[in-house]
Parts: C-alpha cells; structure tokens; sequence
C-alpha cells in the first residue's frame, strides 16, 4: 500500500521500485545504515550540528528569487529556487553534509563517491576536507577527460580521483567501481551517493536531506504570496535529486502540479538520448528496480545528453513510482533547448545557469501556465563549470 | 536423484567448480569450453551469463562479458546453444548471472528454457532473499531449479542459518568480502570457514573467490566441499585458442 509518494515502505519500496537489489557482500555495509539511519538523521545532536552547516557553511537558506523578466515572457509568475548559490555552486552538497554526518556517526573513516560531472565528486571532496576524512571519488575515464576543472577542483580538495576504466568509463561505470570498492572494503568505508538512486535506503536517505529545498520554498512562498503551495514545481531529473528535494513537501499535496524534465540529448528517437522514462523499460540498476535504459536482452545503455549531470541510464525509484502512477508529468528537453533556455535566462536575468537546471527551464515553454499562476523551477546549479559548452555554441574558440 | 546432490553424495569433498563465461572467448566457444571442462576433471560447471555491469564481479570476469556481448551473446542465444549440451555433458551446470537481463527475458521463461536445457541451478547474486522468498522461490521450485545464496564472512550466523535454509544444491562461501579475482590472506578465511564448518548447515559449502591453484584449492577443501574457481581459469583462457589443452593444463595445476 501507497501510504505516501515520499517515502517508501519497510523494504524501500515506492509502489512497484526501489528494493535492495544487492549482493550479499554488501549487505552488512547497506543493513548497518538501513537500521541506523533514521535514528541518526532524528537524533538532535545531529540535526543541530545538520542545520548549523546547511546556514554557515553551504549558504542557506538559498533565495527564493521572484524572475520578473522571466515571469513577463511566460506570462506568469516564475520563482528560481537558487541552489546555484550553495557552497560549491549546486545542491549536491546538501546531500553530501548530511551523510558526511551519518558517515561519521557511524564510525567511519574511509569516504568512497562516483560522480559524473564532478559535482558530486566536488561536493564529497569539500565535506572529507571539512571533516579531515580519506576522500575517494571514482570518475568515467572519458568524464575525467571533459570535466578537468573539476577534477583539479577535487584533487585541491585532497580528494584521490580514481578513473572508471570499465564498460563505458562514464557515470554508470564509476558508480560500479565505488560499490565495488564498498565490497572489498567492508568495515571502515562509507559510500556517499550522490543522488536518489542505489539500493533502499538511499534513495529515501538522500531525498531527506534534498527535502530542505521544498521546505524553504513552502516557507518563502508563505512569506511572499501569503500560501506555501505553488501551482507548479519543475525540476530537472539526472537521478534525481534536486527533483526530489524540490518535490518533497508537495508530493502529498494533490493541488500542485509535479513537473519533472528529462534530458532528451539530440531528441527521443535519436539514440542519443538521457530520458529514462521515455526509452527505458523496468529493470534493476545498481541496487535498485527503476526505469532503465536498456536493450531487448537487458544490457545497459548507454545514455547520452550535452549535461553530464543528467547523462544516467535510469532515474531514482521515487521518480519512476511518480511517472508510472501519473503524480508526476514527465516532460523532457533536448540539448538545444536546454542551451536556448540558458541563454535566456542569462540574457533576461543576469543569471548563468548549469546546463542541468536549463533543462528545467526549458519545460516553460513546453507547460502553459495562467498569469495568476505561482511556478517554483529549482535551480539546481550554476553554470561556472559548463563555460566550455556555452562558448561552443556562442562560437567562441576555447 | 538430481545431479548436485550426486556430486556431493559421491565426493563428498574436494569438488571442483569451474566458473566460464557463456560466449567467450568466442560466441560460439560456450559447448567447447564446458566440455573441456569435463574433460579435465570438473566436478561442477558454473556458467557465467555476460552482463554489462556485473557488480559482484572483478574486472576480469567483467572483461571476459563484455567480450562475450560484443561477439553477441544474449539469453536467447545461450539457451540455443545449450539446446544439445545434455548429449555430451552428465555434471551439473549452475547458471550466475545478475537479474535484469533474467527479468527483460522473464523470469518463468528463464526457469522454463534452463529446466529444459538441463540445467540444474541457479547464482543470481543481487536477487535478496526478501524478493527471493516473495516472488521468485515458487517459481525456480516450479522448475525443479535449485537456487544457491551468497554468505561472506561478514554475514551473521542468523543470516547464514536463513540462507541455508533458502539455497539448495550448495551454499557459495565467498572467501573473503570482496569481488572476484583479488589475493586474499588464507589465514582469516580459514578462520571463517571452519566458523560455518561448526554450523551444521543443510547445504554442501563450496568456497569461491581468489581461489586459482592447488594449493589455494587444496586449503579451501580442509574447511568446506570443494571450492569454485573463477577469474584465474577465465584469465587462463584468455588469448588461447587450443582451448581443451589449456583447460586441460590449468585443472591439472590446480588438482595436482
Ligand atoms: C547542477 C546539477 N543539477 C542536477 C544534477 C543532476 O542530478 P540530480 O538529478 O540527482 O539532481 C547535477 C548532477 O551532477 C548537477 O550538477
């Protein structure tokens, strides 16, 4: 039974995807945070120290920013939720603080991450820094290759950055790499995971420490518009965190619309694309059953988008649960829509998106809103790392 | 009586099985190498199903899959292929493989089509036993199938005691907590293994994981039935094209 679309049930299930689909190698490491999680993330001690670091360290509460530009172009009323001004220029890190936290609790000394882009990777590497933890991030041997300022960012940091030399050496591959490396070591090592994907309770985990973004856009909504609903939330969904934490609080409120956007790369139909939910089918990745990205015999595919954020073959199982019952709609953007959408938004507010967030802001022109409508788009990330991309496409010569 | 069942009631000890991977290393070579296998003394054949991103696995195996999915193995083409095994081969085949490929296909018809191939059990090793109880168990029973669970030295022996329970044919001791193919230090796996020895378990305990040469094999036999080896015959084969005399040549290294 559903009780709610925000959290799963005993077994990490949202209706019909989630589970823990894990060898039994791993099952003491995943058991051991499955019994402590939620005592850990209610524990005060902990939500003081949790708190203290979102407000001094990472910058929160992030504005919730009225576009008015924007709003006159859509004739509507669009409020950015400005994760792009956290700590290491995305949301990721809200998400990394809290489990570097339970890590600690936990006794662990060794951090292991995968990340694709780098965000993750670079949001890991900055709370070991904090902490004074080993900090070890798996990277596809090709992203290693697209995303060195990232890579010197982690390696500043102290971070080791270890290449995915296997399958296609991207983000699949290095998340294969850092549970494998969770297997062979099994009692001092804890694995962030940098999205609502992998084996129940990190999606559930994840989305917990996300949920703050809803939480301060209900009460920045309260502040602003006298009403904590908005009539739409839209995200952009790699995995699917930002979605999730921007989702969270008005999952369970049927008057808001859920909106979530996929990266459809060079279009659904083109092979080269990122859109789980329009071209993948259930099946189980990485600890989880979800949609999945795969062919007629069950090997994983490849997935391609412009945003190495959002080039993942599958989405969280919280997210497939929303798609399947019809809670969420699903839209998706492709590469040149997202690219228009950021250089608009730079044009018409002074604001540099990542390429990720700009496939949520491409769903304003796929979604007609009324004029007396109150739209929240999360703005998971800045566009600082995505430079090289955007002066492509301005024709300027890197 | 089933052919796991005679295996451990005629040798009670020193069982060998041999981990290959269907389709390499070429498509077509799955029947040759099985048969080289019991040619050379294989007590059991443990039949990898390539996948693009086996978890469990080391890099070697995962190398032998992804070369076994480029010459273009599927399901499908496997249980084509093993159509006619049971005309030449009489000792057990488990098929390991991870569940997504086995889910697309269908669970049922996997059962179905490796019940009617003759094949005698089954290592899916991120299927939990949560799912394994609630959904799948009638099934694989339904089929006749054995199904054989994981334990690592890090699992309790409530856990242990449960997934004995679950397995049938044999319980697959991973030697140490790590995927395939790593060194590992004997000494504490000879520990644990005389742990479970104290037991009384229902299944025959074969020992995988690191294990590649006589002495390695003839340490993991002290503590359990037999012992599994994987990564070391699959690097053996590697590059050889007379795939009987290499066979051959490294079960007798490791049998001595
Ligand atoms: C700015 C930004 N947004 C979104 C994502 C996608 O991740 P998720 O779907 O988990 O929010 C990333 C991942 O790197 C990112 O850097």
């Amino acid at each position: 039974m559903q009780v709610s679309y925000k959290q799963p049930d005993e077994q990490g299930y949202y209706g019909e995807f989630g589970g823990a689909y894990i060898p039994e190698m791993l099952y003491r490491n995943v058991e051991e945070l499955r019994e402590n999680y939620l005592e850990i993330i209610a524990d005060p001690a902990f939500q003081k120290e949790y708190q203290l670091l979102l407000t001094d360290y990472a910058g929160r509460a992030t504005p919730l920013y009225y576009a008015a530009r924007l709003s006159e172009k859509y004739g509507t009323n669009v409020y950015l939720k400005r994760e792009d001004l956290c700590h290491t220029g995305a949301h990721k890190v809200n998400n990394t603080i809290g489990q570097i936290l339970v890590a600690e609790r936990l006794g662990k000394k060794r951090i292991i991450a995968e990340t694709g882009a780098g965000q993750h990777g670079v949001a890991t590497a900055t709370v070991c820094a904090l902490k004074g933890l080993e900090c070890i991030v798996y990277m596809g041997e090709k992203d290693i290759e697209r995303q060195a300022p990232n890579v010197a960012r982690m390696k500043m940091l102290g971070a080791t950055v270890i290449p995915a030399k296997s399958g296609s050496k991207t983000l699949k591959d290095a998340t294969n790499e850092a549970i494998r490396d969770w297997i062979n070591n099994p009692n001092d090592t804890f694995y962030i995971i940098g999205s609502v994907v992998g084996p129940h309770p990190y999606p559930d985990m994840v989305a917990r420490f996300q949920s703050v973004i809803s939480k301060e856009i209900r009460a920045q909504l309260a502040e602003k518009i006298g009403t904590e609903l908005p009539h739409a939330v839209i995200a952009c969904v790699g995995g699917g965190s930002n979605a999730a934490g921007t989702f969270y609080h008005f999952l369970d409120e049927p008057s808001v619309g859920i909106y979530a956007v996929e990266a459809a790369g060079c279009g659904i139909d083109t092979h080269m694309s990122a859109a789980a939910t329009q071209l993948g089918k259930p099946g189980i990745l990485h600890g989880s059953k979800s949609f999945l990205m795969q062919t007629a015999d069950g090997q994983v595919e490849e997935p391609y988008s412009i945003s190495a954020g959002l080039d993942y073959p599958g989405i969280g199982p919280m997210h497939a649960n929303l798609f399947v019952t019809g809670r969420g709609t699903f839209l998706n953007a492709t590469d040149q829509e997202a690219l228009d959408a950021a250089f608009e938004l730079a044009k018409l507010e002074g604001i540099i998106p990542a390429l990720e967030s700009a496939h949520a802001l491409a769903a304003l022109n796929k979604v007609s809103f009324a004029k007396d409508d109150h739209i929240v788009v999360c703005l998971s990330g800045r566009g600082d790392k995505d430079m090289e991309t955007y002066m492509k496409a301005m024709g300027t010569k890197v | 009586m089933s052919r796991l069942k005679d295996v451990f009631a005629k040798k009670g000890k020193n069982v060998l099985n041999v981990y290959c991977t269907a389709g390499f290393p070429q498509v077509n070579s799955t029947l040759p190498v099985m048969q080289a296998l019991q040619d050379s003394g294989a007590d059991i054949i443990e039949l990898g199903m390539p996948y693009s991103d086996p978890l469990a696995d080391g890099e070697v195996i995962q190398n032998s899959s992804t070369i076994a999915l480029q010459g273009g193995m599927t399901l499908s083409l496997l249980f084509e292929q093993l159509k006619p095994m049971r005309n030449q081969i009489h000792i057990p085949v488990v098929l390991m493989g991870y569940m997504n490929p086995v889910l697309q296909y269908g669970f049922e018809k996997f059962c179905a089509d490796a019940a009617a191939a003759g094949v005698d059990g089954l290592i899916l090793p991120d299927l939990p036993p949560f799912e394994f109880e609630t959904t799948y168990k009638a099934i694989v029973d339904r089929y006749g199938l054995s199904f054989i669970f994981l334990v690592t030295p890090e699992t309790s022996e409530t856990r242990v005691r449960k997934l004995d329970a679950l397995s049938s044919g044999f319980l697959y001791a991973v030697s140490s907590s790590s995927t395939t193919g790593n060194e590992k230090d004997f000494a504490a796996v000879e520990q644990y293994l005389e742990r479970l020895q104290h037991y009384g378990l229902n299944n025959p305990v074969l020992v995988g994981f690191g294990i590649k040469d006589q002495d390695t094999f003839s340490r993991a036999c002290k503590y359990a039935n037999g012992a599994i080896i994987g990564s070391a015959y699959i690097k053996a084969l590697d590059g050889q094209t007379d795939l009987a005399a290499t066979t051959r040549h490294f079960i007798k290294n490791v049998l001595g």
